[in-house]
């Protein structure tokens, strides 16, 4: 006897779509929190950081901001958003995105 | 070396090729095929008008002076566009969904679509962006002059000039292609066409300069970076860290508030999905642009003679290396970054300008009511576009003449920045918080605007010049918590963080306090749900292009409020009547202002008025939602009609209850007299007959003629208990349906005949009117039974029939595939309350003369039902009118 796998891919399908959009939701908190870091450099005229390695430290850091978001985007379908948007997020990816009105809500 | 006069040709040339480019995508759009146009790295690269002049020579200078610091300009808005899930997205999806078509317009329309805010944002944004655009003519003209130069002073004596024709191009550009239509979405396909191809050229122009710089002259990238270390100024990281932290603030603030930025982030945006591609490409492209920054300027710095201006370099390290091909090509990469950039925010600015101020003035100056303005007023609105980018424009060369194009103009590129950042507060307020008011937005606004013309704008002018150098030592009249450089005493700050630090705290503080102690009014209530809960409300994104997409809306809602035929027939005659084919007609005034009559007769004009103007124009709800309370609306519509159908047919009920229970009762008494009378009937005959024997019996002496009288009373007292007896019999035989029925066609003639015959017998002096001709028609029948019926109806005329001179008509007509004969007397008729009884069994007129048992009629019934006809009571003839109707064939016979 096989075990029932849909449900279970599904679950595991949409949970680690929570987690893409969460990491997305932190990637540009990670990356004010790199892009300060120089501030903790050392500075002056002698003992200051050498302007290259700085370069190196900024341009990679941000290089690799922008890699990690498309890498991001590319995982993420918009339909996830769509379904995390609407706040049911474990829709198949056909069932329809609108969410139903609660019924303390008003329409207008 | 390259002449003015080739440099003015190329610039030409560049400009009538972005016409034609611009053009040619226009013609695409409208021709259909603009696949291309919307694909998402267009979008990106529009993006880039980010990068203005200011950046792409500014930068270099800015590197030169300050160091690492100009990467602060770029890093700011990568985050942004990094954390695009988190803000842009919803910005966006607002953007979309209210159709906004400012930033001055997002934020008026959060807060209640107060004018009086889009005016404020307008002026700041026109206050901010102007110094901008000159700063852009200045780089135009000074790289003019770069190329003037060797020629002498003469030759470029007049930039002043130049400046004008450039800002007289651009605003010819920008009124042909920015527009050009007036479309409902803002979206101008040439102009973003226009504006990519720039970042194209402006990209490969700075690409090309460094690595010209890297490894034409600097000799590999790894002896760059060491000469770049070995400079005694810049080989250090050095670092104001307030300004490294405040500047990629203010740069990220920038690009979410500046008008040109918003143009092409929100408004000429296709589709929410292209923020996807853009979250890592415009990032990208960033790091592209400033790349080669810091190897240029520290080339320029060691390779050019001293004293050289580096805002320049990027055209005069190529030159001084005798690369003019290479320097016309970075120059053009200059040209296009200030097109591109004062193209793109002479639109924004209109826009705002002539919906926000133009157009609400023209408006109250219309005599009468200035929203009734009838017919079309959308060349009023172009006109008013035109006049405010030229306008713009304008006013952007003015500031560049009257500030002298000096120094001070470049220092102004930060600052510009800073005022329009105000904006961050209530926009990110507007759609992250829902309790954000109005009043607050206002006089956060008023506050952060305040504190950035004193502590920002007015000292830019330089010292003196607008400030004394005494108001910034001392501050005004002596108070020195007010230095411009220092409020609060707080001094040692750089003066542009802190600029930036008090007038987007003091903003954000009353923002807050504003919010927390004022009331929204219901328009603030219901657009801030709107758009902090947008991802709620506006459901899958959609595009709006063109008018059948809103026509389709309106007849979606249509149906809804009027119901699919009829919608969709109004549609298709309006479509007749427009002359255009299939079901959608052009949503032009006259259909409008006609379907929103009949949709007002659904659910009031003031809500018919809302939902149409929601989908043509721009109203406070969203369509889902609008279509939403439709369909609540119809509902309940539907609703209260089947309630109203039930309640309707329940008061027939009752109606019908309330008949049928005076007909019991009346039944009820009838059954009571009846049996009174028929006691009496019975009794009647009885006693006369016991009392007639007993005397035949106990009187011997009797004579033959007393015996025989007697003995007749007995019989024919005896004949008349058969007689009622026998009624109820048949009555009873009729009722049970055991009766056997004799059909054979039969003239209605003979049967009247028959029935008058047996009633003549009484001696009645009745005069009877017939209608030959007609009752000679054929009818398929028991001629006994309806004979029966005849005589009844016959015999009770003459009994019931009050009349001095007593009169019958019999009328016999035709109707469908029965006979109707009608028996009508001259009497006084069976009162009202009777009628409705007279066909029950034991029912009987009145008290007057009493004959039968009541159970003639109740016969007549049950005869006819048998028949296949029936009988009833005609009221309102002049007297008692039965009305009797057979079938020509019995169902019996057709069977």
């Amino acid at each position: 006897m096989r075990p029932p796998r849909g449900p279970v891919f599904l679950e595991r399908r949409s949970y680690r779509r929570r987690r893409l959009i969460d990491a997305a939701r932190l990637l540009p908190l990670l990356g004010v929190l790199l892009l300060g870091v120089p501030m903790l450099w050392p500075q002056g005229p002698e003992q200051g950081v050498p302007a290259s390695r700085a370069i190196l430290y900024i341009f990679g850091i941000w290089a690799g901001l922008a890699l990690a978001s498309a890498l991001l985007v590319r995982r993420l379908p918009d339909e996830a958003l769509e379904a995390y948007d609407a706040g049911v997020g474990d829709l198949p990816a056909d069932a329809p995105n609108r969410r139903p009105l609660r019924s303390d809500e008003k329409a207008g | 070396m390259v002449s003015l006069n080739v440099l003015t040709a190329v610039c030409i040339c560049y400009g009538a090729f972005l016409f034609l480019i611009a053009f040619a995508a226009e013609r695409a759009g409208r021709q259909g095929r603009s696949g291309w146009l919307k694909a998402p790295m267009v979008y990106t690269l529009s993006l880039s008008v980010y990068c203005t002049a200011w950046t792409f020579y500014g930068a270099v200078g800015y590197a030169a002076r300050s160091g690492l610091e100009y990467l602060t300009i770029y890093i700011g808005p990568s985050l942004v566009m990094i954390g695009w899930v988190v803000g842009l997205r919803k910005i966006l999806r607002i953007g979309r969904s209210q159709r906004v078509t400012s930033v001055a317009d997002l934020i008026s329309s959060r807060f209640g679509k107060s004018n009086l805010l889009a005016v404020a944002v307008t002026l700041i944004a026109v206050v901010g962006t102007t110094p901008y655009i000159a700063l852009q003519l200045q780089s135009v003209t000074q790289s003019f002059a770069i190329f003037a130069a060797p020629e002498g002073p003469g030759a470029v004596a007049d930039t002043q000039s130049l400046a004008l024709w450039v800002a007289a191009g651009l605003a010819a550009f920008t009124v042909l292609f920015g527009t050009r239509n007036l479309d409902a979405n803002e979206r101008h396909h040439g102009v973003v066409i226009a504006i990519a191809v720039e970042a194209v050229v402006k990209l490969c122009a700075l690409l090309a300069v460094g690595i010209f710089t890297v490894w034409g002259i600097g000799g590999g990238l790894e002896e760059t970076l060491a000469r770049i270390d070995a400079h005694a100024a810049l080989g250090q990281w050095q670092m104001d860290n307030g300004r490294w932290s405040g500047l990629i603030f203010l740069s990220a603030a920038a690009l979410l508030c500046l008008p040109r930025m918003f143009q092409v982030l929100v408004v000429e945006n296709e589709d929410e999905r292209h923020l996807r591609t853009a979250s890592w490409a415009f990032p990208a492209y960033m790091i592209a642009m400033s790349l080669f920054v810091m190897p240029i300027a520290v080339a320029g710095l060691t390779l050019l003679p001293e004293g050289s201006n580096p805002d320049m370099f990027v055209l005069t390290l190529p030159l001084s290396e005798g690369q003019s091909g290479l320097a016309v090509f970075s120059f053009i990469g200059g040209f296009s970054s200030a097109t591109s950039m004062v193209i793109v925010a002479a639109i924004a600015l209109s826009t705002m300008v002539s919906n926000h101020i133009v157009m609400p003035i023209w408006l109250k100056m219309q005599p009468g009511q200035g929203a009734m303005v009838s017919g079309d007023v959308r060349h009023v609105v172009i006109s008013a576009r035109r006049v405010s980018i030229i306008g713009v424009l304008f006013l952007g060369y003015l500031y560049y003449r009257l500030s002298g194009g000096g120094t001070a103009l470049a220092a102004i590129g930060l600052i510009s920045f800073s005022g329009v950042a105000q904006f961050l507060v209530p926009m990110l307020g507007g759609i992250f918080w829902r309790g954000a008011t109005r009043v607050g937005a206002l006089a956060g606004l008023a506050t952060g605007f305040a504190v950035w013309l004193w502590c920002l704008f007015l000292p830019s002018f330089g010292d003196g010049v607008v400030l004394s150098q005494a108001v910034l030592a001392e501050g005004p009249l002596g108070f020195g918590w007010l230095r411009p450089q220092a409020l609060f005493g707080i001094s040692g700050l750089d003066p542009l963080v802190h600029g930036v630090l008090w007038s987007i705290l003091l903003n954000a503080l009353v923002f807050t306090l504003g919010s927390l102690l004022s009331f929204p009014s219901p328009m603030e209530r219901l657009q801030g749900a709107q758009f902090v809960n947008v991802f709620q409300h506006s459901g899958t994104p959609r595009s709006w292009s063109g008018g059948t997409a809103q026509s389709e809306d309106l007849l979606i809602m249509a149906q809804r409020l009027l119901g699919a035929r009829e919608a969709q027939a109004l549609f298709q005659d309006e479509a007749g009547r427009q002359g255009v084919k299939g079901v959608l007609p052009e949503p032009s005034a006259d259909f409008l202002l006609r379907l929103e009559r009949e949709l007002s007769g659904s659910v009031g004009a003031a809500t018919a008025h809302a939902m149409v103007s929601q989908i043509v124009g721009r109203a406070a709800v969203s369509v889902e939602d609008l279509l939403a309370v439709a369909d609540e609306t119809a509902q309940i519509m539907e609703y209260s009609s089947q309630l109203e159908a039930k309640s309707a047919e329940l008061v027939r009920t009752a109606r019908q209850l309330r008949q049928a229970n005076e007909t019991l009762t009346q039944i009820s008494h009838q059954k009571d007299a009846f049996l009174s009378q028929i006691s009496h009937e019975l009794r009647t005959p009885m006693t006369s007959i016991r009392a007639f024997s007993e005397i035949l019996r106990d009187t011997p002496e009797m004579t033959a003629a007393q015996k025989a009288r007697y003995g007749g009373i007995i019989h024919d007292e005896a004949l008349r208990l058969t007689r009622l007896l026998d009624d109820l019999l048949d009555l009873s035989v009729l009722e049970n349906g055991q009766v056997q029925l004799a059909l054979a066609p039969v003239r209605l003639s003979e049967v009247l005949e028959r029935a008058i015959d047996a009633t003549r017998s009484d001696g009645a002096e009745m005069v009877i009117h017939r209608d030959r001709i007609a009752e000679g028609a054929l009818v398929e029948t028991d001629a006994d039974r309806l004979t029966q019926v005849f005589i009844n109806l016959i015999a009770n005329a003459r009994k019931y029939c009050d009349a001095p001179r007593p009169e019958l008509r019999i009328a016999v007509s035709a109707e469908g595939a029965a006979w109707r004969i009608d028996f009508i007397d001259n009497g006084s008729g069976v009162p009202r309350d009777q009628q409705a009884v007279i066909f029950e069994k034991f029912a009987r007129v009145g008290e007057q003369k009493a004959g039968g048992a009541g159970l003639g009629l109740a016969i007549c019934r049950e005869i006819l039902a048998r028949l296949g006809g029936s009988i009833a009571y005609l009221p309102g003839q002049g007297g008692a009118a039965f009305r009797v109707s057979v079938p020509r064939r019995s169902a019996k016979a057709a069977r």
